[in-house]
């Protein structure tokens, strides 16, 4: 191992100029342009960024003003935050798809002085809110497109900045001028204001501090073992911590490339084309990659088709095993080496991912089927669970380490602990500096001695030591005998049954859980065709007895898993029915963005609630429902209710667990 | 609401004089002493109904049709008649009502084929592919790519378009035009068979074209909506002559424009 001439800094200004000395001809970014990759060395983007930085400067940006940053993954986005952060300015990275009303709350909250944006569309955004921004004197763009007949008085572009740097360059900052500049950053400095959406309220702006940002970075790095030969691509908004921390933090510290692709819609033939050794994407871009690859499966010659499912089998029965670097036969072993050949190998190219050494899935739960699938491929996919008052890392999973509904085991040097509601709660060199201008939400937030509230519930695994979420922690109930309750976690393992479409848990202040299911028409329907079941409507379907004991399987599984689960042991479910209409978003029984509204649901089919506790083994019900046209019209259904087994809690450590939590 | 394009800056220059054009196929009269002239930089739309005689006027402008009547001057010189590859190299180019792409070849060579004109290094120079041959095929490149960007196609550049959906074909074939560097860039029917959003963008890249480039545009065009929205001045053609020329509101409110929509009979 080389010598590690970064561990003494402690910005990340010094840093560049660290990676410029030590790694002057490696690449530190590059952009697809002109349907090229243009590179950048880290000497070059120290130019930039020094030339950037002053031209800054003559614009009058200086120590503790706010630069907004608003765009694609665009280099000179990245070298803006640098060169404000080398004379003591705080970088704003904004959401550039934020609607104009957010944007200019951001922007006015942080009293931005200059916003570098993209192209024309966020100039557009940002003029069209000037007048509620005073402080903003300048606005820069980096793509000139369509800029020609703009006023330029305010407006420059990123060139225009730069030449003014490097004028000043020659005559004022002679000499080391700007080194000194940046041997004014310290540690203890805020390094970058990231403000979150939250789901109520306006935006709050997260301090963090270049310790912060750093420690957290520098631990990631070690725990993965990255180095300055990954390639990672940058397509996450630049505004979310995740990306400050992937794509600027670990880069600066590590000394490893950011490449930016062409356009939002290249991402994958990009990542294709530079092989990333190191990744990060939420479960949809997962999820959207597999559909995909299975819908093109299905138009595949029968032979490919039967090599792909055969040797899907195989990596499915051994390719975790392999890859968790376990025992396995011989022939395992054989079979799994010609299945790389023919099918994962060329598989891994599409995605992609053929030279992956870490990727990771955050923000939400993942399908333990899909999770499943690209491990199995031998893509060392992992989760993590973070936040953007953690910068990022509050816990991973560790190589070798691997569980489909765990987040892993605290990340180094970060405490976790339980409170008595199952709210999870942090401390670590990570934690934020505060919310910007609001010091009652920091103190909502961030207990005196430096515990933050995640408020999401969650409790540890008593078999692997993995935290597990289950839920926020507003949401979670409890039953009459006080066992913790989480309606999401349940519902979650019940619809990655493929029979489930939707599930309603119910149980709050209960003596027991019960669920309302719908069944998926697309997947029971075709179990139907194939076992020649005759149904006219999704409600007769839903009636078949066939299908209640089909699906009691699935209902059955969840309780023997849940009786693993420690706490979570005491909410198996004891009833359950098949609810004889489609949930709907129009009948107001989901939200538009298709979560199920609990209270409401439980509320409109009260018959039924009452009957899942009262012991009925069935049920009359009509419901008004509203058709698609616009007409409204009344199901009436008589609805079975099923009761299962119950699980003795397994193992000895469940109820210490239960104590704790 | 757009800014001031080149276009209104150089107005007043005409760039195409159609003068006096009759044409006829056997007994069948296509145009009559049609005339109307395109100023530089203008969006000139071409509109009428069914069977009015558009596609046989852009074809005359085009070379593509010999008129037996008439004449066209282009950039100040006077033809009788023209070969489509004459227009094409003085600097007229055009995209179809039935897309005609090459079907089995990437957006990139589609667009490519279209600067095939300013290609001046012979084929033997381009096999070798060294020296001033590839210099010039990199710079073609860089043209192609411009065009790619600026259309927004990137994510398709190496994908046959016969497996591109329609509207993305429509554009594809606008680079092809726009590759040749026109001067004149003739459009029949861009927006035809899209749906809403499809028209929206459409019609934004033909004015971003116009006003970025300065290209001067003629179209023909069935929707009035877009017609109206995007073009400086209007044609309108009924069996075969001009029934009236001029703005789009003045256009819209012509009572022989109302009656050769409504279908008053003859």
């Amino acid at each position: 191992m080389r010598a590690d001439f970064t561990a003494n800094a402690d910005t990340f200004p010094k840093l560049l100029l660290i990676n410029a000395a030590t790694r002057a001809n490696r690449p530190a970014n590059r952009l697809k342009d002109y349907g090229v990759w243009q590179t950048w060395t880290w000497l070059q983007v120290l130019e930039e960024v020094r030339s950037f930085a002053l031209g800054l400067a003559e614009l009058g940006i200086g120590r503790g003003d706010k630069v907004a940053i608003i765009g694609g993954n665009r280099p000179r986005l990245y070298w803006t935050i640098c060169a404000a952060q080398s004379l003591g300015a705080i970088p704003v990275p904004i959401y550039q798809d934020s609607v104009a009303e957010e944007m200019s709350y951001v922007l006015a909250h942080a009293a931005a002085k200059v916003a570098v944006v993209e192209n024309q569309e966020q100039v557009d955004k940002v003029l069209s809110i000037a007048e509620r921004v005073p402080e903003l004197s300048h606005i820069v763009y980096d793509e000139p497109r369509g800029m020609r007949d703009y006023d330029h008085t305010r407006l420059k572009s990123f060139e225009d900045v730069q030449a003014l740097g490097h004028a000043a360059g020659k005559s004022k900052y002679l000499g080391d001028a700007w080194e000194r500049k940046i041997a004014e950053t310290k540690g203890a400095d805020v390094a970058v204001i990231l403000y979150t959406s939250g789901t109520t309220g306006n935006p709050k702006g997260v301090m963090l501090s270049f310790d912060n940002v750093m420690i957290s970075s520098r631990n990631a790095n070690q725990f993965d073992r990255l180095t300055d030969r990954e390639e990672v691509i940058a397509y996450l908004p630049m505004a979310w911590v995740g990306d400050h921390i992937f794509s600027y933090a670990q880069s600066y510290l590590a000394g490893f490339c950011v490449n930016c692709p062409e356009s939002p819609e290249t991402v994958v033939e990009n990542r294709r084309e530079i092989g990333t050794t190191y990744a990060f994407a939420p479960p949809r871009i997962y999820e959207n990659l597999l559909t995909l690859t299975m819908v093109r499966m299905e138009d595949a010659s029968r032979l490919k088709r039967a090599m792909f499912h055969f040797f899907i089998g195989v990596a499915r029965k051994w390719g975790e095993n392999i890859l968790n670097r376990e025992r396995v036969p011989l022939h395992a072993r054989l079979l799994y080496g010609l299945g790389e050949i023919l099918v994962y190998g060329p598989l891994k190219n599409r995605f992609g991912l053929s030279r992956i050494r870490v990727a990771y899935t955050a923000g939400e739960a993942i399908g333990p089927e899909i999770f499943r699938f690209y491990r199995a491929l031998g893509i060392n996919l992992k989760q993590l669970y973070g936040q953007t008052e953690a910068s990022v890392y509050v816990t991973a999973q560790p190589d070798g380490e691997i569980y489909a509904d765990s987040v892993g085991k605290p990340s180094p040097e970060v405490e976790i602990k339980i409170a008595d509601n199952g709210e999870v709660l942090f401390r670590s060199p990570g934690v934020f500096l505060g919310y910007y201008k609001d010091p009652q939400k920091t103190a909502e937030t961030k207990t005196p001695d430096g515990w933050v509230h995640t408020g999401d519930a969650g409790f540890f695994d008593p078999k692997s030591g993995h935290l597990k979420i289950i839920d926020r922690s507003k949401d979670v109930g409890r039953l009459k005998d006080g066992t913790l309750f989480a309606p999401k976690y349940i519902e979650n393992k019940l619809k990655f049954f493929p029979n489930i479409r939707e599930a309603v848990a119910l149980g709050d202040k209960s003596d027991f859980v019960c669920v309302m299911l719908n069944i998926d028409l697309v997947s029971v329907g075709s179990w139907a065709e194939r076992n020649n079941v005759v149904y006219g409507s999704y409600q007769e379907l839903a009636a078949d007895p066939r299908v209640y004991d089909m699906v009691a399987k699935d209902v059955d599984a969840v309780n023997r898993a849940l009786a693993e689960e420690g706490p979570m042991a005491g909410a198996q479910i004891k009833r359950f029915l098949i609810l004889h209409k489609e949930l709907d978003a129009d009948d107001g029984e989901l939200t538009r963005t298709m979560k199920v509204r609990r209270s409401f649901i439980a509320e409109r089919y009260a018959p039924l609630v009452k009957a899942l506790y009262d012991g009925s083994e069935e049920v009359d019900i009509t419901t008004q429902v509203t058709f698609e046209d616009g007409r409204k019209g009344a199901i009436s259904a008589r609805v079975k209710i099923r009761d299962m087994p119950i699980y003795p809690p397994a193992g000895e450590a469940a109820p210490l667990e239960k104590k704790a939590a | 609401m757009r800014a001031p394009s080149t276009a209104e800056i150089a107005a007043g220059q005409v760039l195409l004089a159609v003068e006096d054009i009759s044409l006829a196929f056997g007994g069948v009269k296509a145009l009559t002493e049609v005339s109307f002239e395109i100023e530089k930089g203008e969006i000139r739309a071409i509109i009428g109904p069914n069977g009015a005689g558009k596609t046989s006027m852009l074809n005359v402008v085009n070379g593509f049709y010999k008129p037996q009547q008439g004449r066209i001057v282009f950039k100040g010189v006077s033809h009788s008649e023209m070969e489509p590859h004459e227009a094409a190299a003085s600097g007229i180019a055009r995209t179809f009502q039935n897309v005609a792409l090459f079907k089995s070849m990437t957006t990139l060579d589609n667009i490519m084929a279209g600067r095939t004109l300013k290609m001046h290094r012979g084929l033997f120079w381009q096999i070798l592919h060294v020296g001033p041959a590839a210099e010039e095929e990199i710079e073609h490149r860089r043209k192609a790519e411009e065009i790619i960007e600026f259309l927004e196609i990137p994510h398709i550049r190496r994908i046959p378009v016969g497996r591109l959906p329609y509207g993305l074909q429509k554009r594809v074939e606008l680079g092809r035009a726009l590759a040749m560097e026109p001067d004149l860039l003739l459009l029949d029917e861009p927006m035809a068979g899209m749906n809403l959003e499809e028209k929206e963008d459409m019609s934004r890249f033909v004015l971003d074209v116009n006003n970025q480039f300065g290209t001067t545009i003629a179209l023909i065009e069935h929707d009035m909506g877009v017609v109206m929205d995007i073009s400086d001045r209007v044609v309108v053609l009924d069996y075969g002559r001009k029934i009236a020329d001029g703005t789009p509101d003045k256009v819209r409110d012509d009572p022989d424009v109302i009656k050769a929509y409504l279908g008053v009979s003859h």
